[in-house]
């Protein structure tokens, strides 16, 4: 079943895009939120698990204070207002991955509120503008269980059966929860996939967490509703979840608002419903019908004490907050003397980090970013990745640009570098060696090959000996087809000229 | 002297002196079990293995001379909504029969420590939901009083136990009076700590914010020597309290002496009258003499907001419940039953079918009223409402508090009722908790002192305390006890009649 969608750009001509963002945030403390188990990615399903967080008769949760201090340094980074006292509560509804049937999480006492992230949107033709953001709340809770469902479907409709791993229950999150963003048009889908990645940055500065969307460690809700132009009201709005990358998060927001419009366009009214993004399709499907009379029963959660943060803790805490990154942005674009055009694609394409730890390990600004933005980015773009999730590192990616200056590879090998590298056969040195891939600058190898070019090519020598020096690149280029580019250029072409002399 | 009749406290003493072993005490009870409790059926789960073997490690720290508490040796019974560690866990529900929980309780773990055997596990209220004992899935527990009575409830089987010379200690759970209503069924002591004074880590919650586990015992002193060895600070439990519990036991043996001068008594307005069996007034107005009598000063305390209590707790207890009991999902632990006539089940129509089979009806019926007071548009004028009452309460009980050191009222408003006669009566079967109720909305400390016998059943007197100070219902129940005992001329269990296939 395939959804009618009306062209994005005649969308956003006749509707008004609202935007809402909720970002599960899982924290990396080395304990889960509620109990002393560890939380480490990728261990055997259900080893990291004990009483509590497996929900037994009896079993009582214990706030985790790291968690409880990760969340309000999070609230402050948003510049929220910290809660001097608030309560857990109980969402309740049963689901197998669930093992009390009842997430602890908070409801109407979130402990970070009233907030905002500005947020740099690239504009085109150069420079960013900055749209704010409001963070409506910023709340703890608990991870679920995972669930596998194994059958043709994947999904639990239609499973042979499911197979639940409770590693995951009781992991820390934050959840971070947008007011509606309105009056932004066409840029919807820019904005939303700036703002996470921004909230990612922030989250990674703050070292809270490691922030992989691969790893579900930051996963993104996506609501979004249409009205039409110039109403000034908000429609219906749909929650499309499991948008896992940065890249989804801008094509979701494009895919709905043209779903959206198709059917306002037919008269019919958008249901308020759950929706599943695809990432290999690209397209968003309904999942559970969702709508006010979905009843949670919350009340506050009767085994855990209130949160009662000191105010001097939370001052203290607001000392320790990182450097936020639109001032870091700003302090990097000028230290490694980047445009504005340049600055906005690096940090566009995720490479920020990327690019500081490679100028670290040695390499000049634009090298790194010319190898970042140029070869690598196109590389991850045909493997639908990001930039970060490349088997290649800043160390690497400085090794391979120190190995062009020393003139051991040219520009043209040290993308075979790469592309070894990144086929995991080892360091740049070790792929150069294995390859064989530096450049010949030995005379008696070259020599031999412009012997054989100027014998293939005479009339093309009777003109450079009489003269006509610039038609030596025809014989250059002959001579580093025959060495399949492992030539130094500027030493075949001094001995062209010498021996045509 | 028989081992089964020593209270805990002479038992200890008898253990310090050598004229017993920890063996020989906890082989007494294991047969004093054996004889009795086909009658009586307190018990759900016997360890007699498992007791043997703690009796004789105590019998060895005894020789060595390195005993681990003052209770050391003494055996003791837990309530079966108390996780142990490889025994049954069954809260008295077809849900969890059969299951074994992988830890202990903190409070099992203390008594380990202390060095008390585990004689077993006692019967109860399916989940702690009933003033009877007769909602346990696996029948009720017998009054020792009066074998076709009831012994109270949900703790009806530590009560019985403890009544019937079954076991000198046992450990039970208070909800809305579920230690404190049976104390006075049976005859025996009964208290429900200040709320967060011992750990509920591994107590099977019924309603996390009122349940409290406390000592069921046949003396007060005794109950100060368990409640010494339970109560303090857990980490494991977030609203237990930082401070250690202390000077109970001291509070007990001055109590005793059974002088209260200068101590103000209220007696409580509103849990008085109408309800209220004729005998079970007369008793609580001769202990009220007997306080007078030793000095204390005893005014009329007024605490209006009592009258809604138990309405209130008929709304947050449920929605408390309602949400602990969704675990129990066939899922990962408990019964799991097959839908009827379903090929390929899916998982809810498993949970649905199992939850339908595995739970009782009073269990459904609180389910329900649980989740109609939480749900959206209700949940303001139900569980909200309830929330407010709570409040008005705590401040009844905060205003009690500057007239009077405790407040005192009768515990249950009538004697042990035939088994089956309120059964199909809910509303008449919650009265039984109109006096019990108020101590736990308010986390106040309480206590229940057998204070005598009306129609040959024991009535019970109630003594409640500010928050934190669980000492006072020592000192005064000790005196009211000793004072009754003077004039009976002996423990008003003496007076029971001699249970059917019983030697002692």
């Amino acid at each position: 079943m395939s959804d009618t969608l009306v062209d994005y750009d005649d969308a956003v001509s006749r509707y008004d895009p609202a935007l809402g963002l909720e970002v599960h945030v899982e924290l990396g403390t080395a304990t889960k939120m509620f109990c002393g188990c560890t939380t480490a990615f990728g261990a055997e399903p259900n080893t990291q698990t004990c009483p509590t967080c497996l929900g037994l008769p009896g079993s009582m949760p214990v706030a985790n204070r790291t968690a409880v201090e990760s969340a309000i340094r999070i609230g402050l980074a948003l510049g929220c207002s910290i809660s001097e006292d608030c309560r857990f509560a109980r969402k309740n509804y049963f689901y197998p991955d669930m093992p009390k049937n009842f997430q602890t999480s908070q409801y109407d006492e979130p402990i970070a509120f009233d907030g905002f992230l500005d947020v740099d949107v690239p504009l085109e033709g150069g420079g960013t503008e900055t749209v704010r953001v409001e963070i409506e709340r910023a709340h703890m809770e608990e991870d679920t269980g995972k669930s596998l469902h194994v059958g043709t479907s994947g999904r639990i409709h239609g499973a042979d059966y499911s197979l639940v791993d409770y590693n995951r229950a009781g992991i820390p999150l934050i959840e971070i929860v947008t007011r509606p963003v309105t009056g932004l048009g066409a840029r919807a889908p820019e904005v939303a996939r700036a703002y996470v990645a921004q909230l990612r940055d922030l989250i990674v500065a703050l070292g809270v967490s490691d922030a992989r969307m691969d790893q579900g460690s930051i996963r993104a809700d996506v609501n979004l509703s249409l009205a039409p132009a110039g109403s000034g009201t908000l429609g219906t709005r749909t929650e499309t979840k499991n948008v896992n990358s940065l890249r989804s998060v801008e094509r979701a927001v494009r895919y709905e608002v043209g779903r959206h419009a198709a059917v306002l366009d037919a008269g019919e009214k958008v249901f308020q419903e759950t929706r599943h993004w695809h990432e290999d399709t690209g397209i968003t499907t309904a999942g559970r019908e969702k709508s006010d009379a979905d009843d949670y029963r919350y009340f506050p959660e009767p085994d855990l004490v209130p949160v009662a943060p000191s105010r001097e803790w939370v001052e203290e805490l607001r000392g320790t907050l990182p450097e936020p990154p639109n001032v870091r942005r700003a302090r990097l674009q000028e230290a490694w003397g980047f445009s504005e055009l340049e600055m906005r694609d690096t940090v566009g394409a995720g490479a920020l980090d990327l690019i500081e730890q490679t100028v670290a390990d040695g390499a000049a600004p634009q090298a790194a970013r010319k190898w970042w933005l140029g070869e690598l980015a196109r590389r991850a773009n045909d493997a639908g990745t990001e930039l970060v999730d490349l088997a290649v590192t800043p160390a690497d990616v400085a090794r391979v640009q120190a190995l062009v200056e020393e003139g051991t590879v040219n520009d043209k090998l040290a993308r075979q570098v790469l592309e070894g590298v990144l086929a995991g056969e080892g360091t740049p040195d070790e792929v150069v060696a294995a390859r064989g891939l530096a450049v010949v600058s030995d005379d008696g190898a070259l020599s031999a090959a412009v012997d054989e070019a100027i014998a293939a090519n005479p009339d093309v020598a009777d003109k450079i000996r009489d003269g006509k020096v610039a038609a030596a690149g025809a014989l250059i280029g002959a001579v580093m087809k025959q060495m399949k580019g492992q030539a130094d250029a500027a030493r075949v072409r001094e001995l062209i000229l010498e021996k045509l002399s | 002297m028989n081992d089964v009749r020593r209270t805990a406290a002479e038992a200890a003493d008898a253990l310090a002196a050598g004229e017993t072993t920890s063996v020989a005490l906890t082989q007494a009870h294991l047969d004093r079990i054996a004889e009795v409790d086909g009658a009586v059926h307190a018990f759900l789960h016997v360890d007699a293995e498992g007791a043997l073997a703690a009796a004789e490690e105590s019998d060895r720290r005894r020789a060595s001379g390195a005993p681990a508490s003052p209770l050391d040796g003494v055996p003791v019974a837990v309530k079966d909504v108390l996780a142990t560690r490889g025994q049954p866990t069954t809260c008295g529900s077809k849900v969890l029969e059969g299951w074994v929980p992988p830890y202990d309780a903190t409070v099992v773990t203390l008594l380990r420590e202390a060095g008390l055997p585990i004689l077993g596990k006692t019967n109860m209220d399916e989940f702690a939901m009933g003033s009877s004992t007769e909602h346990s899935a696996y029948g009720p527990t017998r009054n020792p009083w009066d074998l076709g009575r009831v012994p109270g409830g949900s703790g009806g089987g530590s009560a019985a136990a403890v009544a019937a010379f079954e076991a000198p200690l046992a450990l039970g759970t208070d909800t809305g009076g579920s230690i404190r209503q049976p104390g006075a069924l049976t005859g025996t002591v009964g208290v429900k700590p200040t709320y967060g004074g011992v750990s509920r880590y591994g107590l099977v919650a019924m309603a996390n914010s009122l349940d409290q586990v406390g000592p069921v015992t046949r003396t007060v002193l005794d109950s100060a020597l368990l409640h010494e060895v339970i109560g303090g600070h857990d980490p494991r439990d977030s609203t237990s309290l930082p401070d250690p519990v202390g000077g109970l036991v001291e509070a007990a043996r001055r109590g005793a002496a059974g002088d209260l001068t200068g101590l103000k008594v209220g007696k409580i307005a509103e849990l008085r009258g109408e309800g209220y069996q004729d005998g079970v007034e007369e008793r609580f107005e001769d202990s009220l003499a007997l306080l007078e009598k030793a000095g204390a000063e005893v005014i009329e305390v007024a605490c209006p907001s009592f009258v809604h209590a138990l309405a209130a707790y008929y709304l947050i207890m449920p929605s408390e419940a309602s949400s602990n009991l969704a675990r129990f999902d066939a899922m990962r632990y408990g019964l799991r039953v097959p839908p009827d006539g379903v090929d390929d089940p899916s998982a809810e129509q498993v949970m649905r079918a199992s939850r339908e089979a595995g739970f009782g009806d009073e269990v459904k019926r609180r389910i329900i009223l649980g989740t109609f007071a939480l749900s959206a548009g209700y949940v303001d004028a139900f569980y909200g409402k309830g929330q407010k009452v709570r409040t008005l309460i705590q401040r009844d009980f905060a205003a009690a508090w500057a007239q009077v050191d405790v407040l005192v009222s009768p515990t249950s408003p009538s004697t042990a009722f035939p088994i089956g006669e309120k059964q199909h009566d809910p509303r008449s079967m919650y009265l039984n908790d109109v006096a019990t109720v108020p101590a736990n909305l308010a986390g106040v400390p309480g206590i229940s002192v057998p204070n005598g016998l009306h129609d040959g059943l024991p009535v019970g007197f109630q003594v409640l305390a500010p928050r934190q100070a669980d000492d006072r219902l020592y000192r005064v129940g000790a005196a009211l006890e000793s004072l009754l005992e003077q004039q009976w001329g002996g423990p008003l269990l003496s007076q029971a009649p001699a249970l059917e296939g019983a030697s002692a």
